[in-house]
Formats: C-alpha cells, sequence, structure tokens
C-alpha cells in the first residue's frame, strides 16, 4: 500500500463523514426552523425573555408543554425558550443547562428540576440577582421559586387506584412503576398505594416493579409478574411507557380481557389501547395547562403582580366512555 | 446441526478449538445452574409461557448482540448498536408509514440503514484510523440525534401497516413467536459467517494479529469495512424486530440495549481484545442476562438487586476466561 494511496482513501472516508455531518446538519436546521420559539436571539428584543428549562424533550409530554408555553408567549407578547436533557436522569446535564439560562439574564426563568435539591445553589443565585423563578411539573426545595406548577401526582394516582378498586372489587393487583428515584415517580405509587390501603381492604398488592418507563422492559417485568401470580386481576402503569408495556404483557400472553389494565400519561398507542378495550382507562396530566400557567406565572412576577405559592395544572381520568369529550381529547397528545 | 456449526466458531486458530469450547461449555453449565435455581425457587418460572417470555426478551438485545461480537472479534467495539437500532426502527417506520412502500421495500430499507451506519463506523475505524470506541460512541451520538429529528420526537405508529406486527409477534412455528424464530436464524447465519466465510476468519485473524494479518496480504482496511457492515445489518434486523413487536417505532428509546448486547457477548466468553469469539457463547450470554432478570422478577426482586446480580454475573464470566487463560499461557 503507497501512501497517496493511503491518503486517497483517507480523503474518501473523510467526504464520506462530512457529507453526513453536512445531512446531520440540515436535517437539524430544518427541525429547529419548525419549532415555534427560539426565533432571534433570546434576551435582546424589547420583549420580556422567560427561559425555560424542562426535564426532557423527546417525550411528547413535553412537547407539549412547549406547546403550552409557546401559546401563552404569543399571547402574553413575550419570548420564550424551551430546553431540556436527552433523558429524564441527566441531573448534571440539566444543571448546566440552567446555568447556560441564567448567563443569558433573562427576565424570569421557568425550572423543571431532575433533582429538587442540586439546583438550590444556582435557584439562590437568581434570585439574589432578581430573576424570579416559577418551578414546573416539580418543586425545588427551597423558597426561591416564586409558585410551583405542576400535577398533584398523590391525588392523581390515588383516583387511578379509584377506578382500579371499582373495576376489580377484590384480589391481587400489581404495579410497574417508571421511576423510583425521582419525587414524580414514587408519588404515582405512593398516591396508589395510599388509596387501596386506606379504602380496599379486599385488594392486595401483591408486587411493585420498576422498568424504567421503557416498553419492552415494562413488558418482561408485568409478564413476569402475572407469571409469579396466575389469579392476578389487575395491573397498574406509572407512566406511558409502563402502561403500554403493561398492555403488551397482557397480549402477548393472551389474556386479553381477562386483567384489569390502569395507565397514566396520553399518547397514541395508550388510546388505542383505550379504544380497543385493552385497557381500561388511564389518568392524563394537563401538559398543555402546566406550559401555559408556567409562562403566565413568569409574567405576573416580571410585572411585580401577586402570585399563588402552588399552581395546580389539574389532571383527568379517562376511558371509553369520555376520551372524544372534547375536555378529555384536548388534553390528550398523540 | 446448529450446535455443530456454531460450535466450531474460532476454530480456525490453531489449538483455540478446545478453548473455545470448554469456554462455551461453561457457559452453558451457568445457564443450566440458573435455570434449576430459579426453578426450584419459584413454581412460576419453569412453565412453557414463561420460557417463551425469556425467548421473546432474549431477540432484540439477542440480535445485537450477534453483530456485536464480529466486531469485538476484531478487537473492537461497537457502542452504536443501541441507539443504531433505533434509528433503522425510526427509518423503517418512515419508509412503511409515512411513505408507504411495500412490506419488503421498507424492511430491506430498514436492514440498509443498518448496514450503512456500519459503512461509516467501519469507513471511520478503517480509514480515518479513529479507535472504534470513539467512531462507534460518535455515531451513537448521531444515531440518536436523528431519530429525533427525523421523528420529530414522536414514535411512529404501524397501525396502518398491514402485517408488520406479525414480523415479530406472529408464529410461523405454532407456540413460538417470530422474533425468537429470527434471532435463532439470524444466530445461524452469524455463526456460519465467523466460522465458514473470509469475513469471519479475517476477524479472528485481525484481531489476534493485525499486522501479521496484513503482512500476509491481507486487505485489513477493506475487510475491517466489510465487517462492520454486516455487523450493522444486525442492528437493522434488530430494530426491524424491535418496531414490529412494539408496532411503534419509539425515538427516545436505546441508550443502553449497547451495553446489555456487550455484556451478553462478554458473558458467552468473547475476549474483548479480539481474536477470539463465538456466537454460540453470545446466544448463551445473552439467554442468561434474560433467564436472570426474568427470574429475579418471578421472585419479586427489585430492578436495582437484578443489575447488582448481572454486575457479578459480568465478573465471574470473564474471571473465570482469564482464569483458565493464565493456566493455558
Amino acid at each position: 500500500m503507497n501512501s497517496s494511496s493511503t491518503t486517497r482513501r483517507r480523503l474518501a472516508a473523510l467526504a464520506a463523514s462530512a457529507s453526513v455531518t453536512a445531512l446531520v446538519l440540515a436535517l437539524g436546521a430544518c427541525a429547529s426552523g419548525g419549532s415555534g420559539s427560539g426565533g432571534g436571539a433570546p434576551g435582546t428584543g424589547d420583549k420580556p425573555y422567560v427561559a425555560l428549562v424542562s426535564k426532557g424533550f423527546q417525550h411528547q409530554f413535553w412537547q407539549a408543554v412547549k406547546q403550552g408555553a409557546d401559546d401563552a408567549a404569543a399571547e402574553l407578547d413575550v419570548e420564550v425558550t424551551f430546553e431540556g436533557p436527552e433523558t429524564e436522569t441527566e441531573v448534571e446535564k440539566q444543571l448546566t443547562m440552567l446555568q447556560t439560562a441564567l448567563d443569558k439574564s433573562p427576565d424570569a426563568i421557568g425550572y423543571a428540576a431532575l433533582d429538587s435539591e442540586a439546583s438550590i445553589p444556582m435557584m439562590t443565585d437568581a434570585v439574589s440577582r432578581g430573576i424570579p423563578v416559577i418551578a414546573f411539573d416539580s418543586g425545588v426545595d427551597s423558597d426561591a421559586p416564586v409558585t410551583t406548577v405542576s400535577t398533584d401526582n398523590l391525588a392523581a394516582s390515588a383516583e387511578a387506584a379509584k377506578h382500579m378498586a371499582e373495576l376489580v372489587g377484590s384480589g391481587k393487583i400489581a404495579i410497574v412503576g417508571h421511576d423510583q428515584t425521582s419525587q414524580t415517580g414514587q408519588q404515582r405509587v405512593e398516591g396508589f398505594t395510599q388509596y387501596i390501603e386506606e379504602n380496599a381492604p379486599d385488594i392486595e398488592i401483591v408486587d411493585t416493579q420498576y422498568a424504567a418507563g421503557d416498553q419492552l422492559k415494562s413488558a418482561d417485568a408485568a409478564k413476569a409478574i402475572m407469571q409469579a401470580h396466575p389469579d392476578l386481576k389487575g395491573i397498574y402503569g406509572t407512566n406511558e411507557g409502563s402502561a403500554i408495556g403493561v398492555v403488551k404483557a397482557v397480549q402477548e400472553s393472551g389474556r386479553s380481557g381477562e386483567l384489569t389494565v390502569i395507565g397514566f400519561d396520553s399518547g397514541t398507542a395508550q388510546t388505542d389501547a383505550i379504544r380497543d378495550g385493552l385497557m381500561a382507562g388511564a389518568i392524563t396530566q394537563d401538559p398543555i395547562k402546566m406550559g401555559y400557567e408556567t409562562v403566565k406565572a413568569a409574567v405576573a412576577a416580571i410585572n411585580g403582580e401577586e402570585v399563588e405559592p402552588v399552581i395546580d395544572s389539574g389532571f383527568y381520568w379517562y376511558d371509553e366512555t369520555n376520551i372524544d369529550d372534547p375536555e378529555i381529547a384536548a388534553v390528550l397528545y398523540e | 446441526m446448529t450446535t455443530t456449526i456454531l460450535g466450531r466458531a474460532g476454530q480456525g486458530k490453531n489449538g483455540l478449538g478446545n478453548r473455545q469450547q470448554l469456554q462455551q461449555l461453561l457457559a452453558f453449565a451457568g445457564l443450566v445452574v440458573i435455570f434449576v435455581f430459579f426453578s426450584v425457587a419459584s413454581p412460576y418460572f419453569l412453565d412453557w409461557a414463561n420460557v417463551k417470555g425469556i425467548l421473546l426478551a432474549t431477540a432484540v438485545t439477542g440480535i445485537m448482540a450477534l453483530g456485536a461480537t464480529l466486531v469485538i472479534a476484531t478487537g473492537g467495539i461497537d457502542l452504536s448498536v443501541g441507539t443504531g437500532m433505533t434509528l433503522c426502527s425510526v427509518m423503517t417506520g418512515v419508509f412503511l408509514a409515512n411513505l408507504g412502500l411495500p412490506l419488503v421495500v421498507g424492511v430491506l430499507g430498514g436492514l440498509a440503514i443498518g448496514a450503512l451506519i456500519g459503512l461509516l463506523n467501519g469507513l471511520n475505524v478503517a480509514y480515518l484510523r479513529l479507535p472504534p470506541f470513539i467512531a462507534t460512541l460518535a455515531m451513537m451520538m448521531v444515531a440518536q440525534g436523528l431519530s429525533l429529528v427525523i421523528s420529530g420526537t414522536k414514535p411512529i405508529y404501524f397501525s396502518d401497516v398491514a402485517g408488520f406486527g406479525q414480523l415479530a409477534g406472529g408464529e410461523l412455528v405454532p407456540g413460538l413467536p417470530n422474533a425468537v424464530l429470527i434471532f435463532f436464524v439470524a444466530a445461524v447465519l452469524a455463526g456460519v459467517t465467523l466460522s465458514k466465510t473470509l469475513t469471519g476468519r479475517y476477524a479472528l485473524s485481525i484481531g489476534s494479529n493485525e499486522e501479521a494479518t496484513a503482512i500476509s496480504g491481507v486487505d485489513v482496511r477493506r475487510w475491517k469495512v466489510v465487517i462492520y457492515v454486516v455487523a450493522g445489518l444486525f442492528t437493522g434486523l434488530a430494530g426491524v424486530v424491535m418496531a414490529s413487536r412494539l408496532n411503534s417505532a419509539q425515538p427516545g428509546l436505546g441508550l443502553g440495549y449497547e451495553l446489555e448486547a456487550i455484556a451478553a457477548v462478554v458473558i458467552g466468553g468473547t475476549s474483548l481484545r479480539g481474536g477470539k469469539a463465538t456466537i454460540l457463547g453470545t446466544v448463551i450470554g445473552a439467554l442468561i442476562m434474560a433467564t436472570l432478570t426474568n427470574g429475579l422478577r418471578i421472585m419479586s426482586i427489585p430492578q436495582e438487586w437484578q443489575k447488582v446480580a448481572v454486575g457479578i454475573v459480568i465478573v465471574l464470566a470473564v474471571y473465570a476466561d482469564m482464569l483458565r487463560r493464565g493456566k493455558e499461557a
């Protein structure tokens, strides 16, 4: 192999890599060009600027929060940016994003903490610089936020338990959870368990397993639980991925109709499962309202108005009887 | 039949045959021990429905691990199999659900994307001389980003694509889901590739001594590209099977699967230093991971302990391999 042909080959490979990079950049440009917010240089215009740092962006839930935030931004004539890490475990990455957002000196900041304690120093810093903080989705262990806009997960999961109890009556049930380290993940199990313990003495929760909201792994977990408890009568999945996984498990085991499946959140697969009778029903949060209320509270804080310390963004139970009601359809995301 | 073909993987290297078979035997014995343990520990473990569940849980990571075995045989590593699989499933969704192409074209398209990912990995490793760890780490990120961009961060559903769900979910052999059948067929193909074709022989040869292989007249760079492309095809297949089983392409999923695939390869007795690889071992390794997880779940052992258990098994498997190597050296 002589050196000139080596160089040629390297150049060819480099060209191939470069063309892929160009493709990526082009696609990226298309994608960001299509999104509503973030146009222009933030913080430099005349409009007030609100920087939102969420827990993620790829889930439909966060896209719906963003939509609500964009709606409020258009209505109240403010500039809003929305960003979040790829997965909901990247605490450090989120803190970097929060720091960057603070460095842009926004007029207000919205923050959905992945870790309710890790961000306290930055929260304090924001307050000392006169930047109001609005917590959304989950709270921060600090006095810094002027308000917290969130779903009452304890109440929402108790509602899920209420429907489970009504549908099952008595016997064994189980839970497939999505996250045992976040407050939200814990409360979705806690609220459910508490309700069953206090109000449904004939129902026993025989197992609670966690599968990170991954459909395949949730399906495997649900199947193992069903295997270990052949007389199981119902399973509750605490988020979209968990619930879909449970449905998958029941289907693949050929036990559709024998088990009562209750879910949480929304998404096409889940609404289809409810329409097809594979899932009894689910709790949906109102992410659009969450995004909307966050920006609205931020603007109120910028204008020096009083804001309620807690803003409940609400939740709904939906099943095949009300899934097409306008009020419900509006909060279900695809 | 399967055993004889797969069992001879890697025998091309002088004197390695016996050691390889011993390692496979050890891995297989490990699987049997785990199986017997859970059968005794829980009355619900040994049941065809449950075994079927274990096989199904093995299929996707197992297929990924087959391709990873070929790359690891060269002394390389492929970190892009997890998110690469996701990109393949998303592109299959684009072909079938968004563009409405015929089923065969969409599936072949998904495989082709896998091959393309492999091609770029191979070019970067062989011609730009990037370390495989870095080249495939970069591809892992590119594939994850592209999956999110192309899908618009939304899952793509195959509800309107007739027959796609049957691909993995149907039962060509009654009682056995197609996903498992595809995994077995893919394992035989991978085994044949490793032990009977130049691709496999050169992979092992490059892994044991790249310089010597080059001196003996093998165009090492060209064959590296071929090996990564073949591995990419398995990534593509995993993506198609995954999409079919979930009847949707999930753009947020896949990260972390590469580590499970690599763990399966390592438990199976393939050396991360290259030159020594076994497909049957990888199949057993994948089955060990899935059986362990399933058994612990049936016994209601929490997920965090399941991870601890899998980690310990990896250490035991590699340590056992090293002990034997030491003795023979």
